[in-house]
């Protein structure tokens, strides 16, 4: 079952589980990929934003005069050039949308609502004049106090950031306005009875800060607008589909006017899911004529791109003496950014979800803050919400003297048990992720003195949803295949994978390509763990529908009933003695004679995926913390997942090893840091610190197969649970190391040096 | 009959039920009947939902099948980064 790095094994299957090189990795290495800020068009003009200094501020009026009449500029857009749209939920894809915040997220209309916020974009022949143009443009503000963190935005004198907002979920509703956009629960049991059995109950409260997802690729677009209203965009993204929609809507368009093709991207984890530039792209290159490339700077991905919200938990668990969870209850706050809409549901349901408890009530407030709108980032709310719970599970294993593996293993979700959020799990894999923790030489290694071990646990859902692929055989019996998912994290391989498994030919007889919004119907992002589930599905089917095409044309060669025809290793062949006797046909035979007997042959498929299969993994960490300096080194460090099957096992072995990265970071350095007038403070690499390769060791992987029964190779989603056990695992081990149990994050060295301090630990120690 | 349960605020929306027993065969069907047993709930289904049937989840998949005695659970859409 449990396979170690490169021993996964693809028993009873030819290609899924192999290795091969991937598809894009020569354009990627030789630098021949095309990223978002690759495409130069004719007479082609640079786009610049001017952004808010201010975290919260009145527009009183904007005046463009001038920058208007500076040589060079072609067109400048604000809030005049977006119509207004009402505030009404509608689903777009997986989420719900409120159209009203996102036309003014890009593009501030009544108030600046956090430092960084749009005001208006420029258009000009050079990134020079445009700058030119920015400083021209007059904005008269009328500041407003802000509120950057949770306990100052639900304070009964708060400011307000929409004064129209009154909070969801509560009955009765609220009489006046707040910043708290909602208030959600998810509940089963009596957490009083279920306290009443425990023999120890702890009780902690928990804070994380906002985070970046890190891509390396900044936000970049190039937008072409022609006379006839037609458009095409040209942007980095995880999903164009999805962009399609969002700019048709807030520029007024039909979405068949627009054509978006989605440029190799430099990492997204979420943070490319919505839009920033590409709507003021357009809108530049209508009013102007002109194509319009924008880019942002870093600088600008960390003041007005969202990161994960930062979180406040307070978290209660009680146990037994012999190890069993009596109740968990839970309250968490999530900071949405500037306009409702953080992962807090998420983070609720996903807080108990790798425990089997009979007793579980958790309550989450989704609150505004001057700060940039968050955006999804692995796992959106749930490594928030688990560290928590995973770092009062690790307390209340020393307070019983049980091993932390024993006691989530004593207590862990597997089939049948009704999860915390609700509906019964089928198949799912944390007792084996756990076990395989348990037996791994890592967990039983010797521990150096003053170093410390810990452990953790995380779940996410994982999503299906609309897919599309269509293959095209070729005439030599070579294929393209043509997917809506921007490949992210090895999908093209994934894809190709399935397809060579499907038909039963060559994997590199496949060439894969992601197809642009005109070319497929329409396909939801690249998110959500999604894409080797979803996208896999979408190749299986078009494979079945490719394979029922190619029989009939052997049926039609050999004039024989369809039904005489079977399909095995990638030929056509008589189904049995009475279907006659016939040398089989190859693919490559029927490919070759395809304009002859039926014209082109394209498999097609268009499906909704549903039955994703959740995941769960278990990470092990060993620490070493510098007394003197604070300094926490990661010394080792194994992630194990159930993957359900690992399709091609070096990229899910990437993802659980990326995830594990991420988590470093965000447990150990990584923060934004804002002034007393809400300015940030370290928007760049170099003072937002995440982990480079000399931070972290070679992160061991695991890859479990607990298969999915509703994938025909037992497929789950394995991208975003790697980040959600890292920040508990690391916490519990730096407890372990010192025994300090750090319930704020980021554990960077000057915290650490802190809690020294106030601890009474010499540097002797060390 | 379906047994349905409501997680999250849906209780809420639901008059504080946990659960209520539905006659349906798809998930369209059951919509239907519990937008109109639970009028305030109506506007949140047209939204868009997620139901765990049997334990596994389907969102957006008004032709899925309910059976006899399924096991339902209406979820809030679930995303992801």
């Amino acid at each position: 079952m449990a396979a170690q790095n490169g021993g996964t094994t693809n028993g009873g299957t030819r290609w899924i589980g192999t290795r091969p090189v991937r598809p894009d990795g020569v354009d990627k290495v030789t630098g021949r990929a095309r990223f978002g800020a690759d495409l130069h068009l004719p007479n082609m003009l640079v786009g610049k934003v001017l952004r808010s200094p201010h975290a919260h501020a009145r527009i009183r009026s904007i005046d463009t005069s001038a920058a208007l009449a500076l040589p060079g500029v072609k067109a400048i857009v604000t809030r005049d050039d977006f119509d207004d749209l009402p505030s009404e939920f509608v689903p777009a894809g997986e989420m719900l949308i409120n159209y009203r915040d996102v036309v003014r997220n890009v593009m501030a209309r009544e108030k600046a609502l956090f430092e960084g916020h749009p005001l208006a974009a420029v258009a000009a022949t050079s990134e020079k004049v445009a700058k030119e143009a920015l400083d021209l443009i007059r904005v008269d503000y009328e500041v407003l106090p802000h509120v950057l963190d949770i306990d100052e935005a639900i304070a009964p004198d708060a400011p307000l950031l929409h004064e129209d907002m009154i909070t969801a979920g509560v009955e009765p509703p609220p009489s006046a306005p707040s910043n708290v956009a909602k208030v959600v629960e998810f509940a089963h049991g009596d957490v009083e009875a279920g306290f009443a059995e425990a023999d120890v109950v702890v009780e902690r409260e928990f804070s994380t800060q906002p985070v970046h997802q890190g891509y390396i690729e900044p936000h970049s677009c190039v937008a072409s607008f022609a006379e006839d209203g037609q458009a095409e965009l040209w942007c980095t993204t995880q999903g164009h589909f999805v962009v399609r929609g969002h700019c048709a809507k807030l520029l007024g368009m039909e979405v068949s006017k627009l054509r978006v093709t989605a440029s190799e991207i430099g990492g997204g984890f979420g943070g490319k899911t919505v839009v920033y530039l590409e709507p003021l792209a357009l809108a530049l290159s209508r009013k102007s004529g002109h194509p319009v490339k924008m880019t942002m700077s870093r600088e600008e991905v960390f003041r007005a791109s969202g990161p994960a919200p930062g979180t406040w938990a307070r978290v209660r668990v009680g146990v037994t003496k012999d190890g069993r969870i009596t109740a968990g209850e839970a309250e968490l706050k999530y900071q949405a950014g500037a306009f409702q809409g953080s992962p807090v549901q998420p983070g609720c349901m996903c807080a108990f979800a790798p425990y089997d408890l009979e007793h579980v009530k958790v309550t989450g407030y989704d609150v505004v803050v001057n700060r940039p709108k968050v955006a999804a980032y692995r796992a959106p709310g749930a490594p928030q919400s688990e560290y928590a719970v995973e770092s009062i599970i690790d307390e209340l294993a020393k307070r019983i003297g049980m091993d932390p593996v024993e006691l989530r293993l004593k207590n862990a979700a597997r089939e049948g048990t009704r999860a915390a959020y609700g509906p019964t799990f089928g198949p799912i894999g944390l007792v084996e992720t756990l076990e395989a923790a348990r037996s791994h030489e890592h967990y039983r290694a010797p521990l150096a003195p003053g170093r410390g071990r810990g452990v953790a646990s995380g779940f996410w859902f994982n999503i299906g949803g609309e897919t599309c692929a269509t293959l095209n055989l070729g005439e030599d019996g070579t294929i393209a295949l043509v997917a809506g998912t921007p490949d992210i994290g090895g999908s093209r391989a994934a894809l190709c994978l399935q397809t060579a498994e499907a038909l039963g030919v060559d994997v590199e007889k496949i060439r894969p390509l992601i197809g642009d919004t005109s070319t497929l119907g329409y396909t939801f992002l690249t998110g959500g763990s999604r894409t080797a589930f979803a996208s896999g599905l979408a190749v299986i089917e078009a494979s079945k529908d490719m394979i029922g095409q190619l029989c009939e044309r052997a049926a039609k060669i050999w004039n024989i009933p369809v039904d005489a025809v079977e399909w095995a290793d990638g030929e056509a062949r008589p189904a049995g003695a009475n279907a006659g006797e016939f040398d089989p046909l190859t693919l490559a035979d029927l490919a070759g004679v395809a304009g002859k007997t039926g014209g082109p042959i394209v498999g097609r498929a268009q499906i909704n995926a549903q039955g994703a299969g959740p995941s769960f993994g278990t990470h092990l960490v060993d620490v070493d913390v510098d007394r003197e300096t604070g300094r926490v080194t990661i010394e080792r460090y194994t992630v194990i997942q159930d993957a359900g099957k690992a399709v091609h096992p070096s990229y899910v072995e990437g993802q659980l090893q990326g995830g594990a990265v991420q988590g470093i970071g965000w447990a150990l350095n990584e923060e934004y840091v804002y002034d007393e007038y809400g300015r940030l403070q370290n928007p760049g690499f170099l003072d937002y610190r995440i982990p480079v390769c000399s931070d972290v060791p070679m992160i061991d992987t695991v890859i479990v197969e607990v298969a999915n029964p509703t994938h025909p190779y037992g497929v789950r989603g394995v991208g975003e649970t790697p980040i959600v056990p890292p920040m508990a695992a690391i916490a519990n081990a730096v407890e372990g190391a010192l025994g300090i149990r750090f319930t704020d994050l980021p554990m960077s060295p000057p915290r650490v040096l802190k809690a020294l301090e106030e601890a009474h630990i010499p540097e002797a120690a060390d | 009959m379906a047994r349905v349960h409501f997680t999250g605020n849906f209780r809420q929306l639901a008059g504080g039920d946990e659960e209520v027993s539905i006659d349906a065969s798809t998930v369209r069907e059951l919509l239907l009947k519990l937008g109109e047993h639970y009028p305030s709930l109506a506007p949140h289904l047209d939204e868009g939902v997620a139901l765990a049937i049997d334990g596994v989840i389907h969102q957006d998949a008004l032709f899925s099948r309910i059976e006899p005695h399924s096991d339902v659970h209406l979820m809030p859409k679930i995303a992801g980064g």
